[in-house]
């Protein structure tokens, strides 16, 4: 049976998010108090014995980040949070955000006390502007109650948080090209290096994690790394908001220790594939993540178990298709995704992804040719060793596992066959 | 809204956000909300050139980059269908179908009277209730026909 544990999550739903006495209430702040205690040194130390990994998708170890910049006294000049949750299947930081965005807030203060930080800017995706009101609330409330704002809790620490809108561009989630959004311009990711931890918003040095990253901190510092380490594996930390979606019955954000196996996500909480059909396979991690059939599905969630397996947590996002799918058309869906979301700056991404949705076009009305896989095979390379950034090198992922894992239906729409009679093969 | 109303409206929103040219984004979100066809008219695009003091072809730039702008007139409310994988496997083509049969366009159009654009849109993080639509701020989910025609009812205030 997979267990649900709430360190993040236990007050959603809860509380009126905006509301400040609720929070206290319910614990909040006691991670800010904490801080201010045991000081900048030992909440660093802390995180980096939680062995919290980012939660955006990348799952770079937090801790490790923010000693280095400790260690070499960067001069960090804000702290940006990425709330702009672009990967489809994934709602877990919109939790966060309309229910607990004080937590997030708690959080990204206490980044920017250790670094003695003065503004933090919040970027949620266009497609959230609902909770526009409730989010400037919640930060006015917080002002209020001297929790943000000028001399916190009576110190001599400041800090504002403002929150930047987006307006519908996937590719804004890539660190740099979210800093050029906030900056007012298009979304185009920028070269790396210079990394953010050098050059980030308006060129200064950047703190930046995803919303979950920033929500587990307050957590972490109040009851110390080492407790909430334990909860997960020997290598990832902690629990992990999972996200549920597709052909399952029970869809939903559940918090969940690392370790669980995948096959519990989708049995025990997700209580099996709906409509009494039979799993096809899932894809883990949003659109740009892997997709895989029963026999890996006892992998369990941790991200070196994962990655031994060639898979990659991602998001969070756990999409189940069923067997009322065809593999060829579910890679125009996501085919068509990308090329949607292309920026445009490079040739691989911007051209490549076309060519894909033509060949498999082509395969969904009964023309594909036995060259057509070479071709899928060469271009998703090519697009995977050469484009600019990360939604070019990962948006034929879930293509290659589907070539590597059900390459027998490629071979069947050859022959003029769709086993789910999905496809107008004429 | 006539145009001088609007443009009027615009200096408002310009002199909310202190006329810097990093709040583009946010004072084109905020027009579009104002321009009561959700869109950005090309007399506003020049007149937020000429008062951030940005080319015009910069601001063209960010107002095309952005699937939530728009450059024509659209209906009163867009209904938006979400077309990523998630809902795609819950059945988003048999939904975009009920929606273009009851409204009687296709996805990209808008109904004769104006109150409604068709279109379709990424992953608006409402895959729990998959297939889903988006009217403005608003989620609706787990739809059936009944349920579609009782929203479009209640949108055009019958
Ligand atoms: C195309 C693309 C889209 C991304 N989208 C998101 C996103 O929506 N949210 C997010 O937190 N990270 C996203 N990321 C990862 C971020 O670039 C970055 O690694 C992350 O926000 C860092 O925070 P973390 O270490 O706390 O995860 C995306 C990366 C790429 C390449
Ligand atoms: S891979 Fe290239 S074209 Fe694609 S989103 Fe990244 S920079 Fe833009
Ligand atoms: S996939 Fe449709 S709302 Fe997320």
């Amino acid at each position: 049976m997979a267990k649900i544990v709430q360190l993040i999550s236990k007050n959603c739903g809860k509380i009126k998010p905006d509301s400040v006495t609720d929070y206290v209430n319910a614990g909040g702040y006691a991670g800010l108090k904490k801080a201010m205690e045991i000081g900048p040194a030992q909440i660093v130390e802390e995180v980096k014995k939680s062995k919290l990994m980012g939660r955006g998708g990348a799952g770079y170890p937090t801790g490790k980040k923010w000693e280095q910049g400790y260690v070499r006294k960067t001069v960090f000049e804000y702290v940006v949070c990425n709330g702009d949750e672009g990967e489809p299947g994934t709602y877990k930081d919109k939790l966060i955000l309309s229910q607990n965005p004080l937590l997030l807030m708690e959080g990204m203060t206490i980044a920017a006390y250790i670094f003695g930080i003065k503004e933090g800017y919040i970027y949620v995706r266009g497609e959230y502007y609902g909770l526009k009101e409730m989010l400037n609330n919640a930060i006015k409330n917080a002002v209020e109650a001297n929790y943000l704002g000028k001399n916190i809790m009576g110190t001599d620490f400041s800090f504002n948080i403002h929150v930047v809108w987006g307006a519908g561009a996937y590719v804004c989630g890539e660190n740099t090209a979210l800093l050029e959004s906030i900056e007012g311009r298009s979304g185009r990711p920028r070269q790396k290096p210079p990394y953010l931890s050098q050059e980030g918003l308006y060129k200064k040095p950047t703190i930046f994690q995803n919303v979950e990253t920033y929500s587990n901190i307050p957590y972490i510092v109040e009851h110390g790394g080492d407790e909430y380490a334990s909860y997960g594996t020997e290598c990832s930390g902690g629990t992990k908001l999972v996200c549920l979606s597709g052909n399952v019955i029970n869809k939903g954000v559940y918090e969940v220790p690392f370790g669980t196996p995948i096959r519990e996500l989708v049995y025990s909480l997700g209580g099996g594939v709906s409509n009494g059909r039979k799993l096809k396979f899932v894809q883990l991690g949003g659109s740009s993540g892997a997709c895989f059939t029963e026999e890996k599905l006892d992998t369990p969630m941790c991200y070196k178990a994962l990655k031994d397996n060639e898979l990659k947590l991602g998001s969070g996002a756990l999409l189940v298709v069923d067997d009322s799918n065809c593999v060829i058309d579910f890679l125009k869906t996501i085919t068509g995704f990308f090329i949607h979301e292309s920026c445009g700056k490079c040739t691989p991404c911007r051209e490549g992804n076309t060519r894909i949705y033509e060949i498999l076009d082509r395969f969904s009305k009964g023309r594909g040719k036995p060259e057509d896989i070479d071709d899928l095979y060469r271009l998703s390379n090519l697009m995977d060793i050469t484009s600019f950034c990360g939604l070019g090198q990962a948006a034929t992922t879930a293509l290659k596992d589907c070539l590597k894992y059900m390459r027998e239906e490629f071979d069947e729409h050859i022959e003029g066959k769709c086993r789910a009679g999905v496809c107008n093969l004429t | 809204m006539n145009k001088t109303a609007l443009l009027s409206q615009l200096d408002e929103i310009i002199e909310k956000y202190g006329g810097l040219k990093d709040n583009l984004l946010q004072i084109l979100l905020d027009l579009q909300k104002v321009s009561g066809h959700n869109y950005l008219p090309e007399e506003c695009l020049e007149e937020i050139s000429s008062q951030l003091n940005l080319p015009l072809s910069k601001v063209y730039e960010v107002a095309t980059f952005y699937s939530m702008f728009n450059h024509e007139p659209k209906g009163k409310y867009i209904i938006e269908i979400c077309n990523s994988a998630p809902c795609h496997v819950e059945g988003a083509d048999d939904l975009t179908q009920l929606f273009e049969d009851v409204l009687g366009i296709k996805v990209g159009e808008i109904t004769t009277d104006g109150i409604f654009s068709l279109q379709h849109s990424s992953c608006f993080g409402a895959c729990d209730i998959s297939p889903a639509i988006k009217i403005g701020t608003e989620v609706y989910g787990n739809l059936t026909k009944e349920k579609i025609e009782e929203i479009i009812k209640e949108y055009r205030g019958e």
